[in-house]
């Protein structure tokens, strides 16, 4: 349980996929102008990523893993090699899928986080969380862990971008680094912050 | 307007005019991770651009035969196949370069410019050109890559591909390497630098501001 704790921890703030890895800078960037829609894409691969993780961690571990095909008598079976093409495929499945039943069941979180998903599938947030879990051997409890604790501290990373970018038109920028320049700037600013956690040992 | 424009301008449009990674924000979660040397940026480049060029190749000899409901999923196989076998050869060839790269070599699929490449124009155009477009596209993002591995080696650790250029404090030289350049956030700045001496050269990319500040008025006497 306290390993699990720790695992949450060091997802979220020692190994912000954000600010330490530069994972998903793309609609990072894109979407951060306003704090509203940072927090709806926020929530939607916090979403995507507790679902997605222990789905290509139960894939990777019963199916591709070196053998892994033993329960079907193939036990000489490595076929690791096809991680890539099946987590894509799992994740963008598992995003359409999501995308349809929230479309018929739950109508006003669809309107919320509906024009988000399809970024999503392409965010590579989703895809490093998987070969992240590939690449440290997650059993599936810490896969579950590390699904919110990673979708958590990108949403977390966003959502405060978002509320430097709304200030910051108040301030006077020279006229070349006006919009991305600044951006990256203060991105830049934010992570030598998080970088203070890197100390922590847990 | 698609016929106007000759293969050179397809080539070299997108590395100054056109750069993906500078002016279009696409394919930068990868491009930062990996600088922090010269060797790891030099593969990237490769293995992006290869991959851009092929997928490209690819999907423009069959583009009319990919019905538009699924042409997605089509180019997301096509893409992650070509990863694989990217991973594959550095796996063998390179292994130490793979492991360093870890999990960037698999998110080349998610890369924006790939699949952003794919669906803008090879979709449109025919095989040969769409090559052309992807070696171009490949080689705006390896000449980021490139400079900013470069700038971060050379004075995060004085070295270039692992050889001594400035000679160390340590080792009796007068160069005293400044550690922040292989730090996660000195990427961040360098693109921001790189963006504003790229906009100062070429006005026209720069961007409005939102808003300005009404000029102070003077006190009513």
């Amino acid at each position: 349980m306290e390993q699990l704790l720790s695992l949450f921890v060091r997802a979220v703030f020692i190994e912000n996929m954000a600010l330490a890895f530069f994972l998903g800078i793309c609609s990072f960037i894109a979407i951060s102008k306003k704090v509203e829609t940072a927090i709806g894409l926020g929530i939607a691969v916090i979403v995507v990523q507790t679902i997605t993780l222990p789905a290509n961690n139960l894939v990777y571990t019963y199916l591709l893993k070196d053998g892994a095909l033993a329960w079907a008598g193939l036990p000489e079976l490595d076929l690791s090699y096809l991680s890539f093409l099946t987590f894509i495929g799992v994740i963008a499945a598992i995003v359409q899928i999501l995308e349809m039943t929230l479309d018929r069941y739950l109508p006003a979180l669809y309107n919320a986080l509906g024009i988000f998903l399809p970024l999503i599938t392409v965010n590579c947030v989703i895809m490093a969380g998987a070969l992240f879990m590939q690449e440290r051997d997650y059993n599936f409890a810490e896969s579950v862990v590390y699904g919110v604790g990673s979708g958590f501290s990108w949403a977390l990373a966003i959502a405060l971008l978002a509320g430097i970018r709304e200030k910051l038109k108040y301030a006077d920028v020279p006229n070349g680094l006006q919009g991305l320049g600044i951006t990256f700037i203060i991105i830049g600013l934010m992570s030598l912050g998080f970088m203070s956690f890197s100390g922590i040992q847990l | 307007m698609a016929k106007s424009i000759t293969a050179r301008e397809v080539l070299f449009d997108p590395v100054f005019k056109n750069n993906p990674v500078i002016l279009q924000i696409l394919g930068i979660c990868s491009a930062l991770a990996v600088t922090s040397n010269l060797n790891t940026s030099l593969v990237m480049a490769i293995a992006l651009t290869s991959v851009t060029a092929f997928s490209n190749l690819f999907i423009a000899m069959i583009r009319n035969q990919i019905p538009s409901s699924i042409r997605m999923i089509v180019q997301m196989v096509i893409i992650a196949s070509l990863v694989i076998v990217v991973d594959q050869i550095l796996r063998a060839y390179a292994f130490t370069l793979a492991k360093q790269l870890s999990v960037f070599v698999g998110l080349i699929i998610t890369n924006c410019i790939v699949m952003g490449r794919a669906e803008a124009f090879a979709m449109q155009n025919p095989p040969w050109r769409s090559f052309l477009d992807g070696i171009g596209n490949g080689l705006g993002y390896s000449l980021l890559l490139i400079m900013l591995g470069t700038v971060r080696e050379l004075f995060g650790a004085g070295k270039l591909m692992g050889y001594e250029i400035l000679p160390l404090d340590t080792n009796g030289g007068w160069y005293v390497p400044n550690g922040l350049l292989l730090l996660p956030p000195s990427a961040f700045f360098l693109i921001g630098f790189f963006i504003w001496a790229l906009r100062m050269w070429k006005k026209e990319q720069q961007e409005k501001p939102d808003f300005r500040l009404a000029p102070q008025m003077k006190e009513e006497e």
